[in-house]
């Protein structure tokens, strides 16, 4: 099958993943409205009461509640998918264990935002980068496109005999999700096709074989179900490596563990994720024009991460600022800390790191060219004034 | 019995065999052991009831013994025994006694 019919369109962010999980038609939808992912939620709760999907969705009290609901009904043997953002992911911290402990491949569609305090409703990363240690596959998504195209290939990574894991599919908050933006959606028929039925492992519905989950299981086995775990999320690197050659072959779209921006020959890499990645390509290029050798490095798989692919593909460059859209106060950034460990086995280049963008603030092409002149007079000198520093932040 | 390495759990860590919790002897537990008094007795069940381990075995309707395999000795049964005229018919005794 070569490529396929595509439906050339101008939507949102969040009505492009309602579109997505329409075509997935998932058994399951617990979900609890927060902006700004309630597009998502506000689209596809018209879908099931049109009779579009064959979902049962359930409106859950809090957000705690629909991760647990979402953990019963994937338990039960149910394919599973759910919504939020920011306190709402917040407060599915605990069930977010849970769900990836039981290896149940829900998909979250995470709709970034900024944590509060103080009270902020605009797109950061400090709610992705607070779920880093719960076990879920994270991808991350640069427009409307790539979140719709990472949705549908979720469940196909996600339920892969091998990984078994839950998987969250990021884009920036209002950014992404409420900018309108033309872009192609794949047809009903092939996204079936794609993403073909669920069997599920050991469900609980399977009433002629009883079973317990969620035994207490103490100091003699708690590591061996925890290194279980770990594999699993080492083979989904494979696996979201296969499944998106095959999204390629089928539909044109070639996505990688992440995506090199002019990066081959770059002295000077900036690392950025999600909807920041589109302002700094245009800068690269201004850049290019003037000569200089920039380039970018922008992940999509943050969980499991790539570090020995990331590791070469930095490795040649003089100079590298890792931007964060979130910080770990005390610590360097969250994205930083990824990339200092992809490159510490290998004589790389200099590293340091900026945080940008907190609460939904815009990162301008200015802001852009202020992070490249620092990192070609970094190339220059190998120096560093400040490994780690807020960008465009009024002092 | 020798432990599974991390390779041969079940996935998930599910539990694929049900009831095997039978298997679990927790009678060692034990501290207090609940001892029968038949002259006491009326055959109420209460103590079949509220046992929390099913180690009150019953049978054709009339009690038949504990089952000190998985008796944690704790002592609800005595506690939830009418007896009979004020006599308790379980009573815990200390355990080796």
């Amino acid at each position: 099958m070569g490529i396929t019919t595509t439906k050339t369109v101008a939507v949102t962010g969040n009505q492009a993943v309602a579109e997505a999980l329409r075509q997935l038609n998932p058994d399951v939808m617990p979900a609890y409205p927060i902006t700004p992912s309630t597009g998502i939620m506000e689209s596809f709760t018209s879908f099931v009461s049109n009779g579009k999907v064959d979902t049962e969705m359930i409106l859950v009290e809090s957000e705690h509640s629909a991760m647990s609901a979402g953990i019963g009904a994937a338990a039960a043997g149910g394919r599973v998918a759910t919504a939020t953002s920011a306190q709402g992911l917040a407060l599915m911290w605990e069930m977010l264990h849970i769900a990836s402990g039981y290896r149940l491949p829900i998909l979250m569609a995470l709709v970034n935002r900024a944590l509060s305090a103080p009270l902020n409703i605009h797109g950061d990363h400090s709610d992705g980068m607070g779920m880093r240690d719960c076990g879920w596959i994270q991808l991350f998504s640069e427009n409307a496109q790539e979140a719709y195209d990472n949705t549908i290939m979720a469940y196909r990574i996600a339920e892969h005999k091998d990984v078994r894991l839950p998987i969250a599919v990021n884009m920036d908050g209002f950014i992404i999700s409420h900018s309108i933006e033309s872009m192609q959606f794949i047809a009903d028929a092939d996204v079936t096709k794609f993403v073909g039925d669920y069997i599920a492992i050991d469900p609980l519905l399977d009433i002629d074989n009883p079973k317990s989950i969620g035994a207490l299981v103490l100091t003699d086995y708690y590591m061996e179900h925890k290194r279980a775990q770990h594999e699993a999320m080492i083979n989904a690197k494979k696996v979201i490596q296969d499944v998106s050659a095959e999204f390629a072959k089928l539909f044109g779209r070639k996505y990688e563990l992440f995506e090199s921006y002019r990066l081959e020959d770059a002295e000077v890499v900036l690392v950025a994720l999600n909807s920041a990645a589109g302002t700094i390509k245009d800068e690269v290029d201004r850049y290019r024009e003037k000569g200089v050798k920039a380039g970018l490095l922008k992940p999509r798989v943050f969980r499991p991460f790539p570090y020995a692919e990331v590791g070469a593909a930095l490795k040649n460059a003089k100079a590298v600022c890792v931007m964060d859209r979130a910080d770990s106060y005390g610590g360097y950034g969250p994205l930083f800390m990824e990339i200092a460990s992809a490159l510490a086995p290998l004589k790389g280049p200099v590293l340091f790191n900026k945080i940008y963008g907190l609460g939904g603030r815009d990162l301008m092409p200015h802001d852009v060219d202020k992070v490249i002149d620092e990192t070609i007079e970094v190339a220059k000198t190998g120096k560093v004034t400040m490994l780690k520093d807020y960008l465009s932040v009024r002092s | 019995m020798k432990q599974m390495n991390w390779k041969e759990l079940p996935h998930a860590g599910t539990v694929l065999k049900a009831g095997n919790a039978n298997e679990y002897k927790t009678g060692s537990w034990r501290t207090y052991k609940p001892r029968w008094i038949e002259e006491n007795c009326i055959q109420c069940l209460f103590c079949w009831i509220y046992c929390p381990d099913s180690a009150v075995m019953v049978k054709d309707e009339k009690r038949a013994g504990f089952d000190f395999d998985h008796c944690k000795g704790c002592g609800v049964c005595a506690m939830e025994c009418p007896g009979k005229k004020g006599n308790k018919a379980i009573v815990m005794e200390e355990e080796g006694k």
